[in-house]
């Protein structure tokens, strides 16, 4: 590989041992995917937390603070998985809250921002063309790659640290142009008036085309899809297709001018959006956990479930929980649509996501949940670890169940 | 016929070890349990097989960015494969094995199946780009 002289001296030890050692692991980790050099990155998006880091984790953290690691590029987190606020009554193990909360001091003093949120493209920084990041969680990958046209791999924890540490990250996959080319098209002729059809599409073509290196043009859409419509398409799209990046004709910066010359092309249907939902299983009938979460809502998201919960109760013995972050639950606050939601029975978590929670599986057993219904297409298909059954549902469907108790 | 695989990427030591091969893909948060290192996952091809010490053959890799602290997470609890060899594979893993220490392939030829099977025990060479049936 390539070395700058910047590179070679942080070999050297000029950037401190933390530096270091990251950057001689992110030469191993470029080799093998051929890279000819690093590539600059102006933003890191970290995943760290003690469900997935684990003791060891953890230790390695602890190592890190010894050796003076910090950032040299703004760092922030992804959703973690206890909320301190919640966790007695979740039933959260409080000898794992207690090294969370080490964890994210050991983070805070690597100059980390702790953010705790999967939608930093939406609330905290947004790339701009060409932009080279060190992003985690593969929906906020996605989301850069392809709508703000940055260039990010999918960087798990310990390689986004290292970016952080170095300021860079080797340049192969999304870094490059011969990746970012479109690979099939994908004609919308369905309405996909609701966010989860829109996470319906994204599991039809994931599902069949399970390629990280895979590019699906979609085009043929008859309005101008919205930045939470696009951010489900993407989540559901990197959680079942384990993708990085798409286009979007006439949306999307980088998208082709038309889809003439693909060799595969697809259509998606009402009746193939039917399908999804059809195709769920509705186990023993019962419905009393439904979850809006995966990634975190937005601030509109949580105005329109304001709106729906609006007058309306979630039953004795039913579960409803939204997840979002910190800042848009401060604003969610000022403007009522908390409120709301806490008075129809909803439970909002912050800074988490449901998915992760810590202790999830014995949750679900002392719960006695066997179903999950979601309008999130992404969670859905990833809770299934924690042997629950899962149902994808249309916003309004999902509150409807959650009031109700009843699936439809 | 000289039983061996040319993989076209690689990182790690030599090492040796029994295989365990797969016809399924692989995520370590979705299909393993951390704590005994059995694939436990409901359906899983190798459901109830122990990966640990193996030699693990897995034609695609699932799952998401979390897959990368869960190698180093296995190592540490000493219950982590000899190495892990990947038809196709994505950034994460090969970030999650380089951290932990772990060998990894990725790229094949011939497939697994036509020169090996589950027990017999193979030597994987990352430098020379190898592994041989022993």
């Amino acid at each position: 590989m390539d070395l700058t002289a910047e590179e070679r001296g942080i070999l050297a030890g000029a950037g401190g041992e933390a530096a270091k050692r990251a950057l001689e692991y992110q030469i191993e980790v470029g080799r093998f995917w051929g890279a000819k050099r690093l590539v600059p990155v102006t933003n890191v998006h970290m995943m760290g937390d003690i469900e997935v880091m684990g003791d060891a984790g953890l230790q390695y953290l602890r190592d890190e603070v010894a050796r003076d690691a910090r950032c040299t590029v703004p760092t922030t987190t992804n959703a973690r998985c206890i909320d301190f606020a919640h966790c007695d009554r979740l039933g959260q193990d409080p000898a794992e809250a207690v090294k969370e909360r080490e964890l994210i001091q050991c983070l805070r003093r690597m100059d980390v921002v702790t953010t705790d949120t999967c939608i930093n493209y939406q609330t905290v920084y947004q790339p701009h063309l060409g932009e080279h990041v060190a992003w985690g969680d593969t929906g906020t990958v996605i989301y850069a790659n392809s709508i703000f046209g940055a260039r990010s791999n999918f960087e798990s924890g310990p390689a986004a640290l290292a970016a952080a540490m170095t300021g860079r990250t080797p340049e192969y996959g999304f870094h490059l142009d011969e990746h970012r080319r479109g690979s099939f098209a994908v004609q919308l002729e369905a309405k996909l008036d609701d966010l989860a059809d829109w996470g319906a599409v994204g599991k039809l073509v994931g599902e069949t085309h399970q390629d990280y290196f895979a590019v699906p043009v979609f085009h043929g859409y008859h309005r101008t899809p919205g930045a939470d419509e696009l951010k489900h398409l993407g989540a559901a799209l990197a959680s079942y297709g384990s993708m990085a990046m798409f286009h979007f004709i006439g949306v999307t910066p980088e998208a082709p001018a038309s889809v003439d010359g693909f060799s595969e092309k697809i259509s998606i249907s009402e009746k193939d959006i039917q399908k999804v939902y059809s195709g769920y299983r509705l186990g023993d009938g019962d419905a009393r956990l439904v979850v809006f979460s995966g990634p975190q809502q937005s601030l509109l998201e949580m105005k329109r479930l304001a709106a729906l919960f609006e007058g309306r109760k979630v039953p004795a013995g039913s579960s409803c929980f939204v997840t979002t972050n910190g800042a848009v639950l401060a604003q969610s606050r000022t403007l009522g649509y908390a409120q709301t939601l806490e008075a129809a029975g909803v439970t909002i978590l912050e800074g988490v996501c449901f998915y992760i929670l810590q202790n999830l599986s014995p949750m679900r057993r002392a719960n006695g949940w066997t179903n999950m219904v979601s309008n999130s297409a992404k969670i859905v298909n990833i809770i299934g670890a924690h042997r629950f059954n899962t149902i994808l549902r249309r916003t309004a469907d999902c509150v409807d169940i959650a009031c109700s108790a009843k699936l439809k | 016929m000289q039983r061996k695989i040319e993989v076209a990427q690689a990182y790690g030591a030599v090492v040796e070890g029994e295989a365990l091969v797969s016809e399924e893909g692989f995520s370590p948060r979705y299909d393993l349990d951390r704590w005994t290192g059995l694939i436990t996952k409901p359906g899983h091809k190798l459901e109830g097989q122990s990966i640990v010490d193996k030699v693990c053959f897995f034609p695609s890799a699932k799952g998401g960015i979390a897959a990368g602290w869960a190698f180093y997470d296995i190592k540490w609890k000493k219950i982590a494969p000899k190495a892990f060899i990947f038809g196709v594979t994505n950034p994460v893993m090969v970030q999650g094995a380089v951290f932990a220490g772990i060998p990894i392939t990725a790229g094949w030829s011939p497939h697994p199946r036509e020169v090996l099977k589950t027990g017999d025990r193979v030597r994987v060479d990352p430098a020379r780009r190898l592994i041989e049936v022993l």
